[in-house]
């Protein structure tokens, strides 16, 4: 498990990959996973101007 | 075949593509274009190993950077950096466009508010102001009087960056609640989509709902034409159905979306995509 760097919660990282991104289950913070082997996840970047298709 | 995947985060579209290469067996590698520091006078082990780049970065400006990059350095990409410059803007792809004479809405283009509202008055209420840069629907004005376009120039120069100073101005089309997006690979379009929304902006990511088109002969002509006219590869283009006029392509994506138009189509997109990519380096290796 992982922990919300916003408010600590447990978030399972199970069947994701590094980069995806995943909700908090508690406070619904976009994290990015970082790391699987030893569970991670960041505040996930917010939309940039340059983002898109 | 090593095929390398340039990323700036995993989304719905990467992994349906990972998994289409682990099922064919075709060796590849993630790249995260935030993890990048280029030594631009050549390409180390980690690029040296890779034969063809597919840019999948949701960041344009990075995606573009590593692009010329690596083309610099001799490795295929898909799309180039010459087709993805084209793409990412709405100026250039509209003037690619008119260059091979494929219809595409009246567009254009002024650098102070008072000339834009004398264009926006030229092509007549509504109108829509673009930024000539950007997606997904962001930043999209359609301007109802002129007291509206004031406004939206005025933010535009005021709280915008240098790009916003550049006016794109299109005339706004009629178009039935909604529009159409082909997916060409190569010389031909795979599948399209009719994107519906009681709302103008027609985009999936401000909500629009998708539905299978069909490609009459017609509709994949005008879109083959519009690839070739950007330089071709695999491409989204957004077209519209005016009353009159038939067919005008709107814009053209590079680095398309595509989770929402598998499942209308019954095309599996991915696959098309990797064919062409992996036929493509195949190509090139034999030559």
């Amino acid at each position: 498990m992982a922990h919300c760097p916003e408010c600590e919660a447990e978030v399972s990282l199970q069947g994701l990959m590094i980069g995806e991104i995943v909700y908090c289950p508690d406070c619904n913070a976009e994290l990015e996973v970082l790391n699987i082997d030893q569970p991670k996840v960041a505040l996930a970047p917010q939309v940039e101007e340059d983002w898109g298709e | 075949m090593r095929l390398a995947i340039l990323t700036s985060r995993i989304r719905v579209e990467e992994k349906i593509l990972i998994e289409a290469l682990q099922k064919r067996g075709v060796e590849y590698e993630i790249i995260d274009d935030g993890e990048l520091l280029l030594d631009l006078a050549g390409a180390d082990k980690r690029w040296s190993a890779v034969d063809a780049v597919l840019c999948r970065s949701v960041s344009q400006s990075r995606g573009l950077a590593v692009l010329h990059i690596l083309e610099h350095w001799g490795l295929p990409t898909f799309n180039s950096a010459a087709v993805t410059t084209v793409c990412n803007d709405k100026l250039l792809t509209t003037l690619a466009l008119l260059r091979e004479n494929v219809p595409t809405p009246r567009t254009m283009l002024a650098f102070e508010a008072h000339t834009a509202v004398q264009g926006i008055e030229r092509l007549g209420y509504p109108a829509v102001l673009k930024p000539v840069t950007g997606s997904w629907g962001r930043l999209l004005a359609r301007v109802n009087d002129r007291d509206a376009a004031e406004a939206v120039l005025e933010h535009q120069e005021t709280l915008g960056g240098y790009q916003h100073h550049i006016h794109y101005i299109q005339e706004y089309v009629a178009k039935p609640q909604r529009d159409i997006r082909a997916f060409v690979i190569g010389e031909r379009v795979i599948c399209a989509i009719y994107r519906s929304s009681a709302h103008w902006v027609t985009n999936t990511a401000r909500g629009a709902i998708t539905s299978n088109c069909p490609v009459t002969a017609e509709l994949n002509d005008i879109c083959v034409r519009a690839a070739r006219a950007v330089g071709g590869g695999i491409l989204a283009v957004d077209v519209l159905e005016d009353e009159e006029r038939g067919f005008l392509v709107n814009e053209i994506n590079a680095t398309m979306e595509f989770r929402n138009s598998i499942a209308p189509t019954g095309v599996d997109i991915p696959n098309e995509m990797l064919d062409y990519v992996l036929s493509g380096v195949r190509e090139e290796a034999v030559l």
